[in-house]
């Protein structure tokens, strides 16, 4: 009882201590590159149960980014006028400002921390039903094949929203009827004035469920066939695994936290922009889980920091002028040096396990 | 005579438009070795393919235990008690030892059972137990093959598919192979392998069955074909 609550706990615990410790003496440019990292973070943990996991090879990771940002951007917009007739009030939970310049009578967990939980959730259960759409009849598919789908599917989602209508100002949404709201997804123009409940708790609240979900699935034995079919799929099958099965659930977890990390960005900059999601954006997702290492959690953590922070890092003057080559000669030596990627299918704590196995 | 636990009747299996199972019709007696020999490409593998439902036969039926499973998909077949090491071994090179071996005890779900098999396993295949944390493409490939049969092992199988065991081993290995599997079938499990070695499975067998190009041409216990002479002059080089 106590150990299946433990990690759970924790996750909760480091969420509250994240916002709470880098919200009270921070002016906003941590918070910023730490939501901008927890979402990358996200992203390539969840595209790792795809292609590290069951060895698929998604590149469209974008496009369920987008359909759970665009889904959590106009429930929030329109949502809110809708059921609160104002702003929802946000509580502690989900405030973005400095602690010292907050203020002292806000609500512990405000209502809008509870309708923006519930955004969450169903931007990622939107994005997951599009996963299942897109994963029946494709997932039959193999290697090269799957991509060019995935790819398709990633340029669909982006040109469906650039030809959506407008978005409707909240000054005429009282005028605005339902079909108004379902197609004023804001064109190409974006969608913005999006409420900005991403706050850090709720950033690394979800990276924790993220990665957590990731591991005991990894570890477990619904996690071992996911592994089995990226190992050899025709003794997956020989084994009893049913693998087209298992791909598609893979896919439709994968794009449930895609769905949520699209929440999140719309969320936390208060504008999405489909144009801005495009197949580059799922080629970086790719890159970080190709570099951490297929299958590996710890790896597609690790890499996600890195080269989430590494533009930033770059961004000073001496490096500025050269910032893009090295960051492609960083890719290009990482490569080179460890092929199968940081951590290959290994996590950290199997290189500590096996030290420990050669000495005992 | 015992009783039938496999019964191929006229079996066709096709591959597009290729022909390659051309009415196959065998019985297999519970708790018996039953070896297919046969030239390259003469539908031995395919034959145990359509068995564990990774192919799915044209026409004809498969029945087990008196069941029609010739429908069924692959793991609905490993439910019913019917594993298959499949040919290349197919171990997962990038798991362990010992996920390989639990992937094996995939269908299962009685925890008890597993890990009394587990430890059966493993007594079978010392060497094994001694490898469980070890990537399982690191090692030898003798070893591969003593993890795949530990695998099949692991579903608890009535009947045991083994395809090409002795495939680039050592003799010596080949020897220790052939051992376990007859010790594997002295304990109640019907075996039905597939060799090129003939000789070698000609030996172990109770039964044995000639295919050449999709057919079989010929089959009785295998003692007997060990002794025909166009046998020896075809698979036994003389």
């Amino acid at each position: 009882m106590i150990r299946s609550i433990f990690a759970p706990l924790m996750v909760l615990l480091i969420a509250i201590g994240v916002h709470g410790l880098v919200g009270r003496y921070d002016d906003g440019y941590w918070i910023n590159q730490l939501t901008i990292i927890g979402i990358a973070i996200i992203l390539a943990v969840s595209l790792n149960i795809v292609n590290g996991f069951t060895g698929q090879f998604s590149i469209g990771h974008a496009g369920f980014l987008s359909l759970g940002g665009y889904l959590a951007g106009s429930l929030l917009y329109y949502g809110s006028v809708m059921f609160f007739q104002t702003r929802p009030e946000p509580g502690f939970f989900s405030f973005t400002q400095p602690f010292d310049r907050m203020d002292p009578t806000i609500v512990w967990w405000g209502i809008g921390d509870l309708f923006f939980l519930c955004v969450c959730l169903s931007a990622g259960l939107f994005a997951a039903v599009a996963g299942l759409i897109v994963g029946l009849p494709s997932l039959r598919l193999r290697g090269d094949y799957l991509a060019i789908v995935t790819v398709g599917f990633g340029e669909i989602v982006r040109i469906l929203i650039e030809s959506s209508q407008r978005q409707v100002p909240l000054s005429r949404l009282n005028r605005a009827d339902g079909w108004d709201l379902v197609t004023g997804w804001g064109s190409a123009m974006g969608f913005n004035y999006i409420p900005k409940f991403g706050s850090l708790f709720w950033v690394y609240l979800f990276v924790g469920i993220t990665i957590l979900t990731a591991i005991r699935l990894k570890y477990s034995t619904h996690g071992r066939a996911y592994l089995s079919i990226r190992e050899d799929e025709i003794a997956a099958e020989a084994m009893g695994v049913r693998s087209t099965r298992y791909k598609i659930q893979a896919f439709v977890i994968s794009a449930f936290f895609a769905g949520i990390a699209g929440a999140l960005t719309a969320s936390s900059q208060g504008t999405i922009n489909a144009t801005e999601l495009a197949f580059m954006k799922s080629l970086e997702i790719v890159v970080i889980v190709v570099l951490g290492g297929m299958g590996s959690v710890s790896g597609a953590v690790l890499a996600a920091v890195v080269l989430t922070y590494l533009p930033e890092l770059l961004q000073a003057e001496t490096f500025a002028r050269y910032r893009l080559i090295l960051y492609a000669l960083v890719l290009i030596f990482v490569m080179i040096l460890r092929p199968r990627g940081l951590m290959g299918t290994r996590e950290v704590w199997d290189v500590f396990r096996r030290r420990r196995g050669v000495q005992g | 005579m015992s009783e039938l636990l496999l019964q191929l009747q006229d079996l066709h299996v096709h591959y597009g438009v290729i022909h390659a199972l051309q009415g196959i019709n065998m019985n297999i007696e519970r708790g018996t070795i039953v070896t297919l020999i046969g030239g390259n490409g003469a539908g031995k593998s395919t034959t145990l393919r359509a068995v564990s439902g990774l192919l799915r036969p044209t026409h004809g039926s498969i029945l087990f235990e008196g069941q029609p499973i010739h429908q069924l998909a692959a793991h609905r077949i490993v439910r019913r008690g019917i594993a298959h090491a499949p040919e290349g071994r197919g171990i997962f090179p990038n798991l362990s030892v010992e996920e390989n071996l639990m992937l094996g005890a995939y269908a299962r779900n009685d925890r008890e059972g597993i890990r009394s098999d587990r430890t059966k396993s493993l007594a079978l295949f010392p060497r094994l137990a001694e490898r469980l944390r070890q990537r399982a493409g690191t090692l030898s490939g003798g070893e591969q093959q003593m993890l795949a049969i530990a695998r099949a092992l692991m579903a608890r199988p009535r009947l045991l598919l083994l395809d090409e065991p002795s495939l680039g081993l050592a003799p010596q290995i080949v020897q220790v192979i052939f051992r376990i599997i007859r010790q594997i079938n002295a304990e109640g499990v019907t075996i039905l392998l597939v060799e090129q070695n003939a000789h070698m499975a000609l030996s172990i067998a109770d039964q044995a069955y000639v295919i050449q190009t999709g057919k079989v041409i010929k089959h009785g216990p295998a003692r007997e074909l060990l002794t025909d002479k166009d046998i020896q002059k075809a698979y036994l080089g003389g």
